[in-house]
């Protein structure tokens, strides 16, 4: 019988627990209320929406071919979409092409928000029942969906987009779209 | 103090109204399985809550989608499906295995085979020790010797 202490015998343990700690670390900074969307390379789901500001023009799922844009879920009763709107207007002002959603919210104030506050979206849809936003599972607004010239969604930021979430992680992503 | 407990009953009345939408179905299978869907599928606005619970504007949208699906006659898999196509598998709390989630459904297997694998080896070796003489044939001659009450 050989006694001789087996050394992995001994670093199995330790093995163990630090594959647990680096697990446990990075639940320590992990956002619980971050999701991945279910949409990442799909097409934009197919709608048909009326145009905020005329309710007879309705849009469908085309108007996201052609070029790269991002899509810009909102609504007045939203704080975090007035805490972006002057960023917006910035990047709408730099030549980003944004189409804005309008989730669940009321024509009229809709309208004079963009009055007040600048309108930064090249096309504006209304979407009072969350019809689209349900399609694209949107949880909470403001929410910004960065699409290809295709009209995949290439990635979805949840939050308000801000000169950090532009430099840092937006920009570097539109500027691949194709 | 009538007029108090009227005042009382009415108040409670309308609280509770408020927080319950009437929904027809054409069958009890139907209201069954909705009844299900919304105590299974969970709300992504909130942490932790299923749709039946939560009263956050998102849950009340599921809530509506899944009765329209139920009315349609959809089951359980294509209303969960749907969700899950929009919202993630995070939309259920009956995940399915994925390689993300692989170690749910292998973890405890993997404990108990280790378990089993400590308890066999162990049990083997204390058997090996068992059959092994404790003495070498010298010692136990002398063993005998002694026992049998000759000297050395």
């Amino acid at each position: 019988m050989d006694n001789k202490p087996r050394l992995w015998l001994f670093l199995l343990p330790l093995g163990i627990f630090l594959a647990a700690v680096v697990f446990l670390f990075k639940g320590l900074y992990s956002d619980p209320s971050k999701l991945e969307s279910a949409l990442i390379g799909q097409p934009v789901p197919t709608f048909t929406l009326q145009d905020l500001y005329e309710p007879e023009t309705r849009h469908d799922a085309s108007i996201f071919k052609g070029k790269p844009m991002l899509l810009n879920v909102w609504a007045t009763w939203c704080p975090t979409c007035y805490a972006e709107h002057t960023y917006l207007n910035k990047l709408a002002a730099d030549g980003v092409y944004i189409v804005g959603l309008n989730y669940k919210d009321d024509r009229e104030k809709a309208i004079r928000w963009l009055t007040d506050l600048g309108n930064p979206y090249q096309v504006s849809l209304y979407d009072k029942d969350g019809m689209l936003g349900l399609d694209l599972g949107v949880y909470g607004a403001p929410e910004t969906y960065l699409i290809d010239s295709q009209g995949v969604i290439q990635y979805r930021h949840v939050g308000d987009v801000n000169d950090h979430v532009w430099q840092q992680t937006l920009l570097p992503i539109f500027k691949d779209l194709k | 103090m009538r007029i108090i407990t009227l005042l009382l009953i009415s108040l409670m009345s309308s609280a509770g109204l408020a927080a319950i939408q009437v929904y027809e179905f054409d069958s009890q299978e139907q209201e069954v399985l909705y009844q299900q869907l919304t105590k299974e599928l969970r709300c992504p606005k909130c942490q932790n809550q299923n749709i039946a619970d939560s009263n956050a504007p998102l849950a009340q949208d599921l809530r509506q989608k899944a009765y329209e699906l139920v009315k349609e006659g959809k089951n359980r898999e294509q209303v969960v499906d749907y969700m899950a196509a929009r919202f993630g598998n995070f939309v259920t709390y009956d995940p399915p295995m994925t390689p993300a989630t692989i170690f749910l459904w292998l973890g405890p297997l993997f404990f108990v085979l280790g378990g089993l694998a400590v308890l066999v080896f162990r049990t083997r070796k204390n058997a090996a020790l068992a059959e092994k003489p404790v003495m070498d044939p010298a010692e136990q001659a002398r063993l005998e010797r002694i026992l049998n009450g000759d000297k050395d």
